[in-house]
């Protein structure tokens, strides 16, 4: 048995938890009396700390040596007083605990027997004898000069850091200085600091906009490059999607996923655009500054068209003219009919083209670059490409221009979205040159697409949410957000019934949103009306 | 003698380099991390097992690179106790942080030292570098509580030397700088078992 006890001792020992949880404590504070306590504490007052706390534990001695080990093993060597001493003082501790090491765990019953008057088996504790208010005082108010001295040693070691700063040495300096920042230049962890979540302007609609993507696609090795532009759904309900060196079609109807292409080497597709009108015809723009044309009925290639002399990452179709946009800042015109292809060339951008877009009616493209710059070309006379020189240049983004889509319904509308260090979407009259209305997305915006049902367009963001956009056209009012995406929302899409949003995210899927979807409600409201008066009508007549 | 080739040497001037190129590393970590200069004039470099930024601009090359040779020369004299590295407000030149490297010099392994006629320590290469590593990462991790730069900034770097460092072509006594309601913390410390490298940056604390 004594092993045992041994060990439970040593346990005891282990767990210094605090005062309150240990019950020999809790007895022993009610088996020293008053008279006891008070003359210990009397000298302890003028005592330090430690020898505070040693005065406390003489005390405590009498009942629980366990705990006086504990108590020992915080105050590290303050107490010097033999503790058999002590309780050959004070008679009241069995004789058992003379040898500390060895000790049962304190035994009060002994002692409460000697303390009851009547000896019944009823242990009732006095406890307008026991102070504990004052014994916890102590106990704590130790604790605390223990976390004061350390407070205190902090302070002089900071000090000390603070002297020797200003110790008898020299500050030497070298006086070829590195120089400042370059001017104009912002400090690219605004967007980080100033990201705050937007105060919910977001107008509350009576349509319901799922919250939740309605399917999540895997898009493995999806280049997270903002300048490509890899997505694009054709009028045929058909998908295609550049993973890497790869484009895949996928048959929104069907679900039927087929591979187009893969390139050899090291090559990635930069971009993918469907001929318009729902033909089978797909245009690819790769990193070796080509541009493919595909035949996706027969998985053929057509031709291969260059004139490029960086990768190629925007296209846009006007009929039978594909116009690619690549690195090297320059717009070609392909006439996909012609022997010659390349029908006219322009040096559109100083720096990468990233967004390029023909407007809905043909009249006039739009391209936007790396250099901050948003242009647009007007048609040139009689053809289907644009002229040399640009209707107007806008340079009101402060980063690149990749988000751009045209109004479908409201002829010379563009919106326009900026980078990382800008953050705004623009919306502009073409035929006037103006700008209409400019937000402050407080993200990067990368791609933005105009609803055909609604007087909406959806953006897809980067960090910090990651989200998608949908705003109320004219006002730019939020409508709603579409959370999700772990990874900036690169590329979307928009389905060719006009209901579904196909973001592709930096984080490799592509997610399904059912945002514009036709109220089957109001579109039945009508007839419902209608019928609900003939019953009307009907109620009358009866009467 | 052949246990002596298995055991691991690093001599003063070894730690010193140490010492320097950590400085590099984790002065160019700041000037990437805190936004001080665009991040396309960045290249990346493989160090400590992580990818580091290190500048590209031909005249913060320069100026690093002049500094911390001759900081190497003065580290190994123990002539240096701490290199500030103060991030400035171009237009008033107030300071908006201060990154302290404080250098302690250690005594290394006296057994080996004895053997070898010369101060040498004998902590692993592999666990410095861990340490240094941790260090790096908990620069990176800086951003998430240091206040926003919203100013165009340069940088200097005070050397803290002893009286008796004579002072090379090109180079002046400073000022020392104080920054008002400044903020300490410290970031992990590593050593060589030669040298002691702690960082603390102090940063204004705005309200």
């Amino acid at each position: 048995m004594a092993q045992f006890n041994y060990l439970n001792e040593l346990n005891s020992l282990a767990t210094i938890d605090g005062p309150i949880t240990r019950g020999p404590l809790q007895r022993w504070a009610k088996k020293s009396n008053s008279e006891n306590i008070n003359p210990s504490l009397s000298t302890s007052l003028k005592n330090t700390s430690n020898l505070n706390i040693s005065s406390c534990n003489q005390s405590m001695q009498k009942l629980s040596i366990s705990s006086n080990q504990s108590y020992n093993a915080n105050v590290l060597s303050s107490n010097k007083t033999p503790p058999r001493n002590e309780n050959k003082k004070g008679k009241k501790t069995p004789s058992k605990n003379k040898s500390p090491g060895r000790s049962t765990t304190p035994t009060p019953t002994p002692n409460k027997a000697t303390k009851t008057p009547n000896k019944a088996d009823r242990f009732i504790p006095s406890r307008s004898n026991s102070n504990f208010d004052l014994c916890h005082y102590m106990l704590s108010r130790d604790d605390d000069k223990g976390e004061e001295i350390v407070a205190q040693k902090a302070a002089s070691e900071a000090i000390g850091r603070a002297l020797t700063d200003t110790e008898p040495g020299r500050l030497l300096q070298y006086t070829c200085k590195a120089p400042a920042a370059p001017e104009g230049y912002q400090n690219r962890l605004r967007v980080v600091y100033s990201q705050a979540k937007v105060p919910s302007s977001v107008k509350n609609t009576t349509r319901y906009i799922p919250q939740a993507p309605d399917r999540i696609l895997d898009a493995p090795d999806i280049l997270d490059d903002y300048y490509l532009n890899l997505v694009d759904w054709s009028a045929s309900n058909i998908l295609a999607v550049a993973l890497g060196n790869s484009v895949y079609l996928w048959n929104a109807g069907t679900g039927q996923i087929e591979q187009l292409l893969s390139l050899e080497g090291s090559e990635t597709v930069c971009s993918v655009a469907w001929v318009q009108g729902g033909g089978s015809h797909l245009a690819v723009g790769t990193s070796s500054a080509t541009v493919e044309l595909w035949d996706c009925e027969r998985i053929k290639r057509l031709r291969i068209m260059d004139g490029h002399s960086g990768r190629v990452g925007s296209l846009a179709w006007n009929l039978y003219v594909v116009s690619s946009g690549a690195r090297d800042g320059a717009i070609v015109h392909h006439d996909v009919r012609q022997r010659d292809h390349a029908v006219a060339s322009l040096a559109a951008h100083t720096q990468e083209i990233c967004g390029l877009k023909w407007s809905p009616d043909g009249k006039y493209l739009a391209s936007g670059g790396n250099d901050n710059l948003l242009n647009i070309w007007p048609i040139a006379q009689g053809q289907h490409y644009s002229q040399p020189q640009y209707l107007y240049s806008f340079n009101q983004h402060l980063a690149a221009v990749k988000g751009l889509a045209w109004c479908p319904w409201s002829s010379g509308v563009l919106a326009s979205g900026g980078g990382t260090a800008d953050r705004t979407i623009r919306i502009w009259n073409v035929n006037t040159g103006t700008n209409i209305n400019t937000v402050d997305t407080n993200s990067q915006v990368c791609s933005i697409v105009w609803s055909t049902h609604y007087r909406e367009l959806v953006s897809g963001h980067g960090y910090a949410q990651n989200q998608l956009v949908i705003w109320k056209y004219p006002a730019l009012a939020r409508v709603a957000e579409l959370t999700g995406h772990v990874a900036r929302v690169l590329h979307l899409a928009l389905s060719p019934d006009g209901t579904t949003v196909l973001s592709a995210g930096a984080d490799e899927t592509l997610r399904l949103w059912k945002c514009f979807m036709l109220d089957p409600s109001k579109k039945k409201e009508p007839t419902d009306t209608k019928a609900a008066k003939s019953l009307l009508n009907m109620n009358t007549l009866i009467r | 003698m052949s246990q002596q080739q298995t055991k691991n040497c690093i001599t003063l001037r070894g730690s010193a380099q140490i010492i320097c190129e950590y400085l590099k590393f984790a002065m160019n970590a700041v000037l990437f991390q805190r936004g001080l200069y665009p991040p396309e004039t960045f290249k990346t470099a493989q160090q400590y097992g992580i990818n580091l930024f290190l500048s590209d601009d031909p005249q913060i090359k320069d100026f690093l690179k002049n500094l911390l040779t001759q900081s190497e020369e003065w580290i190994l004299n123990k002539k240096v106790s701490k290199l500030s590295l103060i991030i400035l407000n171009v237009a008033n030149k107030e300071v908006l942080e201060c990154w302290d490297f404080n250098v302690q010099y250690e005594e290394g392994d006296v057994e080996l030292s004895k053997e070898k006629n010369d101060t040498v320590g004998s902590k692993d290469l592999k666990k410095i570098q861990q340490e240094i590593r941790d260090v790096m990462l908990q620069v990176a991790a800086t951003i998430s509580y240091l206040p926003f730069l919203d100013c165009r900034c340069s940088f200097d770097v005070l050397v803290h030397a002893k009286t008796d460092c004579d002072i090379p072509e090109k180079w002046a006594e400073a000022e020392p700088v104080a920054i008002t309601n400044a903020q300490n913390i410290q970031l992990k410390s590593f050593s060589t078992s030669l040298h002691k490298m702690e960082t603390v940056v102090s940063f204004k604390l705005v309200d």
